[in-house]
């Protein structure tokens, strides 16, 4: 049982907890996970943690409530105890010699990136930001991606007439001296990303999202073929060489279970209630 | 007098056709007249093969005795004795190969129903007398468990009741082990595991759910906390895959998903959250206890035809009898002799069938089974849309990887100094399905109770 420090929405559906989980936030490093269950009847599923802090005992989760298990997370209130929480899972982010990373993040995942820009702010490499929000409303993070970067450039799909991928065609055409690119989003825009970047020959690490039942190697449901070889995303990952992912087959495999997801998009009395 | 009959009574159990359509257990176990009854089979013979085929070495012919006798908290008595799961026990272990199979009775028609006495022993101590807390005078040092599984309960269990103050580290969310994620609840029951649990807990023993060891905690962190003793008990429970075409389709898991989503998040209930492919045809690959297990979920789940594809013939399916029986009792087709070499995608990149190929089999290998050898120009397809894995698991390196000095052999077991358990580590022992790789949930309770012994010898000379 790990108890809610704070609770607050950074948008309309993406809210952000602060949890008591001392374990966790004594041993988490950049580009670990938790597995959570709300209730004790919910799903398991995976989050990144976006931020820990040893001293306090505490460690940041951002979630986008996009299906019931988030539903029933953004429920609980500050003072509420989270059912179950495991981690920190998976391994952590790579720390290399990287001086210049440019980061290319859509919606939620700037939560996923941001323990990662601060964790290579730290060791003084020049950390450029392109991000993409579907309008203005839903910008989050804002003020911290800023604050971490050294340039940041936010696209918003409703009012930028060119996408991520234009612009991130555009920066590397005209600055190509990025050590690496790190991406983290939808499976679908990670690919478009490392297609590009494919192209311009920059090394390219992105973070997969798979569905997972225990998350430490037991399920084989997070499994992701990388180079030819089958891996487990929740031991050897999250974090990937994006040349290597076969992208279409991760894609089919996240849509495992859409049908049942569909359902749930359809129940209003879920939309009402996330309104 | 013994009786005499030649046969076991038999055991009472769900129809066929009513079993096939809930998750309740199969067998109800014996009423006490069937017991006793059962009990007067036992010639109580001199040689006591049964007990040596155990092993744990179960007095078995005692506590058959005080069974025939009627003092069936007496026959618990001497039951406990030597084990600390006999609701478990005398539920899943391969009777057939192990007391049963040496028994005396067996030379002329069926052996005494060891493991059904029990069964329903057990059974009964549970119904009628339920948890007593005990408090049992501490002696001061700590040891830490991971896992708790059969034989990190086993090794707790022992070291709680020579007053030990006894910590488990459990990386689900539940404890228990296979025994609650794995094997199915029409095989066994979850409340008979959670009445050995809070057995544990009634004598002390802290089980900590949630705690990784390896990330959350490494061994170091533990000997650190204070911990003098780390016993490390975490099983090998990562899914093998067989490196075929299609593998990574939908609708191919592995056994170890298929049946954590089903028994431990519960997908069998109406009201489940936690998402099952809806199946018509399955096809589960293997031919262990794990197999037959997924192969009865999925009959259980509505799936209209399930086979079991296993690459040697009947005789060599490694599963317990009682499993084979049952499987074939609720329609599932055995496909033996039969090797899958592709899973076939549809339009959607579900699974739409399977390739496989026919095998005959050989000369022995290595492990005294007969090599099976594929027949040319053989192949065919079975139409399945969801295909289980059921091929055996290899060692975690959670701990392994994180342990500095701690050694392992080329599958990446534990390598211990036999039957101590004691690893190339100071303090720590090992035992399980971590040192042997898969085997049964017995064996794994021997090595757990082994350890504690050995433990407490190390730290009394300490």
């Amino acid at each position: 049982m790990n108890k809610i420090i704070r609770k607050e929405f950074l948008n309309k559906s993406v809210c952000k907890m602060i949890v008591e989980a001392p374990f966790v936030a004594n041993k988490a490093k950049a580009g670990q996970f938790i597995i959570i269950r709300a209730l004790s009847d919910s799903e398991r599923i995976p989050l990144i943690i976006s931020d820990f802090n040893k001293e306090e005992h505490t460690i940041s989760i951002i979630f986008d409530i996009d299906g019931k298990s988030t539903f029933e997370l953004s429920k609980l209130s500050e003072n509420d105890y989270i059912c179950d929480l495991v981690g920190p899972l998976g391994t952590p982010s790579k720390i290399d010699e990287s001086k210049n990373i440019l980061f290319v993040v859509d919606g939620i995942t700037c939560a996923t990136a941001l323990p990662i820009i601060k964790m290579f702010k730290e060791q003084g490499a020049n950390i450029d930001i392109l991000a993409e929000f579907k309008d203005k409303e839903n910008i989050i993070l804002e003020s911290e991606l800023s604050k971490l970067s050294d340039s940041i450039s936010i696209i918003t799909k409703d009012e930028d007439c060119e996408d991520i991928f234009d612009k991130l065609e555009k920066i590397l055409s005209s600055k190509n001296s990025y050590d690496k690119v790190m991406t983290m989003g939808s499976l679908e825009m990670m690919k478009n990303v490392c297609d590009i970047t494919k192209k311009y020959n920059i090394h390219t690490i992105v973070s997969m999202n798979s569905i997972m039942v225990d998350g430490t190697g037991m399920c084989g449901s997070c499994r992701v073929t990388v180079g030819g070889e089958t891996k487990f995303a929740c031991v050897e990952g999250p974090e990937f060489d994006g040349h290597l992912i076969d992208f279409d087959e991760a894609i089919n495999r996240l849509s495992m279970y859409t049908k049942d997801r569909k359902r749930e998009d359809k129940c209003n009395l879920l939309n009402k209630e996330v309104e | 007098m013994p009786n005499m009959q030649l046969k076991k009574n038999p055991m009472p159990s769900q129809p066929v056709e009513v079993r096939i359509n809930n998750f309740n257990e199969v067998d109800l176990g014996y009423t006490l007249d069937m017991a006793i009854s059962e009990a007067q089979r036992c010639l109580n013979c001199k040689t006591r093969p049964c007990v040596s085929a155990c092993p744990v070495n179960v007095d078995i012919p005692d506590f058959i005795a005080e069974v025939a006798n009627g003092n069936i908290e007496k026959a618990y008595e001497i039951l406990s004795k030597k084990t600390r799961l006999p609701a478990v026990c005398g539920r899943v272990c391969p009777q057939e190969i192990q007391c049963e199979g040496k028994c005396v009775r067996g030379i002329k028609g069926e052996s005494v129903g060891i493991g059904r006495l029990e069964r329903f022993v057990a059974d009964w101590h549970r119904k009628n007398f339920g948890v007593k807390e005990e408090k049992i005078e501490s002696n001061g040092k700590k040891v830490a468990v991971i896992g708790a599984g059969p034989t990190g309960i086993t090794c707790a269990g022992e070291l709680a009741k020579k007053g030990y103050d006894v910590t488990i580290y459990e990386a689900l969310h539940i404890a228990g082990g296979i025994l609650v994620y794995g094997i199915p609840e029409f095989c066994l029951p979850n409340d008979v595991v959670e009445y050995e649990i809070n057995k544990l807990k009634a004598i002390g023993v802290k089980i900590e759910t949630n705690m990784v060891i390896g990330k959350v905690l490494t061994i170091d962190d533990l000997f650190d906390m204070g911990y003098q003793a780390v016993y490390i008990g975490n099983g090998s429970a990562v899914p093998n895959f067989m490196g075929i075409p299609g593998e990574n389709l939908n609708g191919v898991y592995s056994a170890n998903e298929y049946l954590m989503r089903v028994n431990m998040m519960q997908a069998y209930l109406q009201n489940s959250k936690t998402p099952i492919r809806k199946s018509k045809n399955v096809a589960v690959v293997g031919g262990g206890n794990v197999a037959m297990d997924a192969a009865r979920c999925a009959v259980r789940m509505g799936v209209e035809k399930v086979y079991i594809v296993y690459r040697r013939g009947m005789e060599e399916l490694p599963s317990r009898l009682e499993e084979i029986k049952h499987a074939q009792e609720e329609g599932i087709v055995f496909k033996t002799l039969t090797n899958p070499v592709e899973v076939i995608s549809n339009e959607n990149g579900e699974v739409k069938a399977i390739k496989c190929v026919e095998m005959m089999l050989g000369e022995p290998d290595e492990s005294g089974r007969r090599r099976p050898i594929v027949k040319e120009n053989s192949e065919f397809i079975i139409d399945v849309d969801t295909v289980i894995m059921a091929i055996g698991t290899s060692a975690s390196k959670l701990v392994t990887g994180t342990t500095e000095g701690l050694e392992t052999n080329k599958k990446g077991l534990i390598i211990t100094n036999g039957k101590d358990g004691l690893t190339t580590r100071e303090a720590v022992y090992a035992g399980g399905d971590a040192v042997t790789g898969p085997a049964t949930v017995i064996l794994a309770m021997g090595a757990g109770k082994n350890a504690a012994n050995a433990i407490d010898k190390m730290l009394q000379e300490k």
